[in-house]
C-alpha cells in the first residue's frame, strides 16, 4: 500500500481539519463550550459544517483575531473571549482549541490560560470554570486526530489524583454518532457497570424539542466523572488510529495505573464479540440476554442476507477507525472491499484491514491512506465497485460511477438523521446490514426491466 | 433583553422608534460572542466561486477548502470546475519551510489536468503569516501556462467578509479589459452580485432578453472568464447584493467609464424597479415599453398566487437575519406584501447607510441588529415572538429549537427566490413552514403548542 501522495495538489479532501474534531470532543462534555483561538471564520465554518450534519445547535466561540492581534499576539482577545463566554453562557468548562493562525504566530495558549485562571473573575462571583487547552493546528492533521487530542487534553487536564478504586469503567468511544453513544451507555448499564463515556454526544447533539434554544444543551460527560477517571477499574479505548502519544487511555494508565484495553471500534460481529467479551470480564457476568438475543438476530440476518451480498464489490472510505470497522464487517458478510481509503495518514491501516479480512475475503482489500476523492475516484473507476460506503462527501463520485452510496460516519450533509445512524455492536451491525442490502435491492429493482415485486 | 447583550455591543442592537435611530456597525466581532460572521477568505470565496471555468485553488491547510467545497447552489450551464475543492493542503513542513514550491507545483498540476481558462489562488490566514509570495508564484505560472493566474489576498484574519468581497473584486478587475468588445449592443449590461443560486440569474436574463437588453457578463453566477474579460464593453453594471461586487463596479467606472446602478431581484416591487431602472438608464422608450410589458405579463401570473398566500399568512410575524443588509430590504417589503410584519431584522455586515434604510422601512418596535449571535437572536425572538425566521443554516437550529418556522435565504438555498416567479416560491416556502401541522404538537415560544392552546 502507498501513503506517499501521488499528487501535489489535493482535490476534494477526504478529511476535515484538527480544530473541528476538537470542537466535537468538547461538545461531549457537560456544560462545556468549545472555543477556537483564531480568526472568526474558522468557528463559523465549523459550526455550519457540524450543524448541517447534526441539525442541532452548535455554538462555538472564537477569539476573533484580527490583523493587529496576529502581529501583537492573541492573548488579550483570548482572555476577553473566555470572560465573555463565562458570563453569557454560564459555561461550566471551556475547551480552547488552537488554529493554524495562533499556532503560527506562536501564542503560548497553556501559558495564557494559566495566567488567565490566576486573574479571572466571573460576574456574580461564581467560581471560574476550568479551561482546557489543546493544540490543534489545521496543518497538523485530520479532524480525527484533533478529536483524540482533545480527549487526551480533557483527561490530562481534568483527571485528578486517584481516589479509592470505584469499580467504574472508562469508555473512550472515539468519534461515534449520538445514537451509538447512547447504545454504548445502554450496554454498560445492562452489564451492571458504572461507566464514564468520554466524550458523550448522546444528548448534546441529539436534543429534544422544548421551545428553548439552550446555549449549552443538557448532557455530556460530567466534569466530576472526568475528574474521577483515574479511580476507575479499567479504560476501554475504542479505535486505534490517529491517537496522540500519549493518548487519553495511556495517560490514565501511566499516571493513575488504570489498566488500558485498546480495542477496534465494535463494528460487525467479531469486533462486537471482542467488546462484549471484554465487558463480560469487567462486569463479571455473561452477556445480558437482550444483547445475546441481538447477536442471534444478527447471525440470523447474516444467513438471510448472504446471497444478496455475495460477490458485491464495495469501496469504503472515511476515518481510519470507521474504514477498518467497515472492512471487518463487510468481510464477514461476503462483500468484497476492493478499495479501502482514508484521508488520514495511518501506515498501520493496511495491515489492520488485511488482518480483519484474511480468511474471509478472497483477497485483501487495496488500502490507501492519505488520499483525496480524486485519487479514490481514479482507483474506483478501474475497480468498478457496486457500492460506495462512507460519508456524504463521496456522493459526487458515486454519481459519476452510477452506483449507490451508503452513508455512514461523518459528515452526512445530504441526508436526514445523521446523528441517529447506528453502526456499533450487534444492533448497529444489523441496522447497517439492513440498509446495505436494501440499498442494493433498490438499485437492482430500479435497474431491472421487469421490476420484480419479490426480491 | 438587555442582560444578554454584551456591554460592548449595546449600540449594535436598536429598537426602532425608541429615539432617533442610531446604530453602531462595521466593527470587529467581539471575542467570545459567537458571532455568526465568517472571514475575509469566505467573502472572496463566495464571490468568485461561481466562475465555472476557472480553477479555484485554496492555498492553505485543508480545512478552508474542505469547508467551502461545493458550498453554494451556484449553477452552471456548462463547465463545473467550480464545484471541485482544490487545496495545497499545507502541512507542518510547509509552514516551516514555506509553501511556494508546493503551490507552484500544485497549480501546474491542476492547470495541466483541467485546462481552466483562468486560475484564482486564495490565500488563507497562514499564507499571510509564513510570507509566501503568492503574486510571484502566480506570475511565474501565468507566464508558463498562458492563462491568467490571479492571487486573491484573502487572509482570513485581515478584516471581515466585506474585505474579502473587495479582494475578490480586485482579482476580477485584473481580468476586465483584456477581452474583445466588438459587437456588443449599446443596450447591454453586466449582472453583478448574482450567484445563480437555483438558476436565478437565468430568470433575470430571461426578462432582460424579452426587453431586448444584452447581458455581457454574469458576475459571477454561471460566470465565465472570457465574459468577464470583455465586461468593460457593457453599457451598464447592474449591481445586486450588499456591496459584494460594488468595488468592482467602482473600479470599472473609474477605469472604463461603465456606469452602475444598484438593484434587487427579490420581491415584486424591487424586481419591477430593477427592470424599469435599466430601461430608464438607456433612455430608449421601447425598452421601457417592453419592461412594462414583462412586468405586466409576469404579474398577471404571479399576483393572484401571491394574494392567495397572503390570505393564509396575513398577520404572521417574521424575523430576518442575513449576511448582507441589502437583501433584508427586499425581505421586509416582501413580507409586507404577504401581510406579514417584520419584528426583527439584522445582518452580519451591514453599513450605517443600510441600517438607516432598514429603520426607514420597518415598523416602530422592530429590533434592528448588527453582527448578532445566537444568544441575542434567541432572546429577541422570544421577546418579540415570530412565526418564521429567515436566515442561513447557522440560524436554522435557533428557529427550530424555539418552535419557529424557518426559510433558508442564504447561499445554500435550492429554491429560486429571485424574479417574479421567486416571490411565489418565497410565499410557498413561507407557507410550507408557517402553516405546517407540526406546530400543533411542538412546544413553542409563548407557551403550549398551537393544538393544546386550541383545545384549551
Amino acid at each position: 500500500m502507498s501513503t506517499a501522495p501521488a499528487y501535489v495538489s489535493t482535490t476534494n479532501a477526504c478529511k476535515a481539519c484538527m480544530p473541528l474534531g476538537a470542537c466535537l470532543a468538547f461538545k461531549g462534555v457537560e456544560g462545556c463550550v468549545p472555543f477556537l483561538h483564531g480568526s472568526q471564520g474558522c468557528a463559523t465554518y465549523m459550526r455550519r459544517y457540524l450543524i448541517s450534519h447534526y441539525r442541532e445547535p452548535v455554538d462555538i466561540a472564537s477569539s476573533s483575531l484580527g490583523e493587529k492581534q496576529a502581529i501583537y499576539g492573541g492573548g488579550p482577545n483570548l482572555k476577553q473571549g473566555l470572560v465573555n463566554v463565562m458570563n453569557k453562557y454560564q459555561a461550566q468548562a471551556i475547551g480552547v482549541a488552537t488554529t493554524c493562525l495562533t499556532e503560527t504566530i506562536g501564542d503560548d495558549v497553556p501559558g495564557l490560560v494559566r495566567e488567565f485562571m490566576g486573574q479571572a473573575k466571573v460576574e456574580g462571583g461564581a467560581s471560574v470554570p476550568p479551561v482546557i487547552a489543546v493544540s490543534t493546528p489545521s496543518f497538523g492533521g485530520t479532524h480525527l486526530q484533533g478529536f483524540h487530542r482533545a480527549v487526551a487534553a480533557l483527561v490530562d487536564q481534568l483527571a485528578t489524583a486517584a481516589g479509592p478504586p470505584n469499580g467504574q469503567v472508562n469508555l473512550l468511544p472515539g468519534l461515534v454518532s449520538p445514537a451509538d453513544a447512547r447504545y454504548l451507555k445502554e450496554v454498560l448499564a445492562d452489564f451492571g457497570l458504572t461507566g464514564v463515556l468520554l466524550p458523550d454526544l448522546s444528548l448534546t447533539l441529539d436534543g429534544v424539542a422544548k421551545a428553548e434554544y439552550e446555549l449549552i444543551p443538557e448532557g455530556g460527560t460530567p466534569l466530576r466523572d472526568i475528574a474521577a477517571m483515574g479511580s476507575s477499574a479499567a479504560t476501554i479505548q475504542l479505535g486505534c488510529f490517529a491517537m496522540p502519544n500519549p493518548s487519553a487511555g495511556q495517560i490514565l494508565a501511566s499516571r493513575f495505573g488504570v489498566p488500558l484495553v485498546s480495542l477496534n471500534q465494535p463494528l460487525g460481529l467479531r469486533a462486537s464479540d471482542t467488546l462484549f467479551q471484554c465487558l463480560e470480564r469487567h462486569g463479571g457476568r455473561p452477556t445480558p440476554e437482550r444483547h445475546a438475543r441481538e447477536r442471534g438476530q444478527l447471525l440470523d440476518a447474516f444467513v438471510d442476507g448472504h446471497k444478496y451480498l455475495a460477490g458485491v464489490k464495495a469501496v469504503v472510505y472515511g476515518e481510519e477507525d470507521l474504514v477498518l470497522g467497515l472492512c471487518s464487517f463487510l468481510a464477514e458478510v461476503g462483500v468484497q472491499v476492493v478499495l479501502a481509503a482514508s484521508g488520514g495518514q495511518s501506515p498501520d491501516l493496511a495491515q489492520a484491514v488485511a488482518q480483519a479480512s484474511r480468511g474471509l475475503a478472497p483477497q485483501d482489500p487495496q488500502v490507501r491512506s492519505g488520499v483525496d476523492f480524486y485519487q479514490i475516484g481514479e482507483e474506483a473507476r478501474a475497480l468498478q465497485p457496486d457500492i460506495l460506503i462512507g460519508n456524504s462527501k463521496g456522493h459526487a463520485l458515486a454519481r459519476q460511477l452510477r452506483v449507490p452510496l451508503l452513508r455512514v460516519g461523518f459528515p452526512i450533509h445530504d441526508r436526514f438523521g445523521a446523528g441517529r445512524i447506528q453502526t456499533l455492536g450487534y444492533r448497529g451491525a444489523l441496522s447497517l446490514l439492513d440498509v446495505l442490502i436494501n440499498t442494493l435491492l433498490k438499485k437492482r429493482q430500479a435497474d431491472n426491466p421487469v421490476g420484480y415485486g419479490y426480491l | 433583553m438587555t442582560s444578554v447583550i454584551f456591554e460592548e455591543r449595546r449600540d449594535q442592537v436598536v429598537t426602532k422608534g425608541e429615539a432617533p435611530f442610531r446604530i453602531s456597525c462595521d466593527k470587529e466581532s467581539l471575542a467570545g460572542a459567537v458571532s455568526q460572521r465568517a472571514c475575509v477568505f469566505c467573502g472572496s470565496r463566495v464571490v468568485l466561486y461561481p466562475i465555472a471555468d476557472a480553477l479555484h485553488l485554496v492555498h492553505g491547510p485543508v480545512g478552508c477548502a474542505a469547508y467551502t467545497w461545493d458550498i453554494r447552489g451556484a449553477l452552471s450551464s456548462g463547465p463545473e470546475l467550480h464545484r471541485l475543492s482544490f487545496s495545497t493542503d499545507l502541512r507542518e513542513q510547509d509552514v516551516i519551510f514555506g509553501g511556494e514550491k508546493k503551490l507552484e507545483r500544485a497549480l501546474i498540476e491542476l492547470i495541466d489536468r483541467h485546462g481552466p481558462n483562468a486560475a484564482f489562488v486564495y490565500s488563507t490566514c497562514i499564507v499571510g503569516l509564513i510570507g509566501d509570495d503568492l503574486a510571484a508564484v502566480c506570475k511565474r505560472v501565468q507566464e508558463a501556462k498562458g492563462i491568467p493566474v490571479i492571487p486573491v489576498q484573502s487572509e482570513g484574519f485581515k478584516g471581515n467578509k466585506r474585505a474579502g468581497y473587495a479582494a475578490a473584486c480586485r482579482a476580477m478587475f485584473s481580468l476586465v479589459g483584456s477581452g474583445d468588445t466588438a459587437g456588443i449592443s449599446p443596450h447591454s449590461v453586466n449582472l453583478l452580485g448574482d450567484f445563480n443560486l437555483a438558476g436565478e440569474i437565468w430568470i433575470i436574463r430571461g426578462y432582460l432578453e424579452r426587453m431586448g437588453v444584452e447581458v455581457v457578463a454574469n458576475i459571477t453566477g454561471d460566470g465565465r472568464v472570457a465574459d468577464i474579460m470583455r465586461a468593460h464593453g457593457a453599457g451598464l453594471n447592474v449591481v445586486q447584493c450588499s456591496g459584494s461586487t460594488m468595488e468592482l463596479a467602482r473600479m470599472m467606472q473609474e477605469a472604463f467609464g461603465v456606469p452602475s446602478i444598484r438593484a434587487s431581484y427579490f420581491g415584486v416591487d424591487d424586481m419591477a424597479k430593477a427592470l424599469y431602472d435599466i430601461a430608464e438608464h438607456f433612455g430608449e422608450p421601447k425598452l421601457m415599453e417592453r419592461a412594462k410589458q414583462v412586468v405586466r405579463e409576469e404579474l398577471a401570473t404571479v399576483y393572484p398566487q401571491i394574494m392567495e398566500a397572503r390570505r393564509r399568512l396575513a398577520g404572521k410575524k417574521a424575523a430576518i437575519y442575513v449576511g448582507g443588509a441589502f437583501k433584508a430590504f427586499s425581505l421586509v417589503k416582501s413580507f409586507r406584501l404577504l401581510g406579514m410584519q417584520t419584528v426583527l431584522v439584522g445582518s452580519q455586515t451591514g453599513t450605517d447607510e443600510d441600517y438607516q434604510e432598514l429603520a426607514a422601512i420597518t415598523d416602530p418596535g422592530t429590533v434592528i441588529v448588527d453582527d448578532a449571535n445566537p444568544l441575542e437572536l434567541m432572546t429577541i425572538l422570544k421577546e418579540k415572538g415570530a412565526d418564521v425566521f429567515v436566515g442561513g443554516v447557522k440560524e436554522r437550529p435557533i428557529a427550530y429549537k424555539l418552535g419557529i418556522g424557518f426559510c433558508d435565504h442564504n447561499h445554500e438555498r435550492k429554491l429560486a427566490l429571485e424574479g417574479f416567479v421567486g416571490i411565489v416560491n418565497f410565499a410557498r416556502e413561507i407557507e410550507r413552514t408557517v402553516l405546517s401541522p407540526v406546530w400543533n404538537f411542538v412546544p413553542r415560544i409563548g407557551g403550549a403548542p398551537l393544538g393544546a392552546r386550541r383545545a384549551a
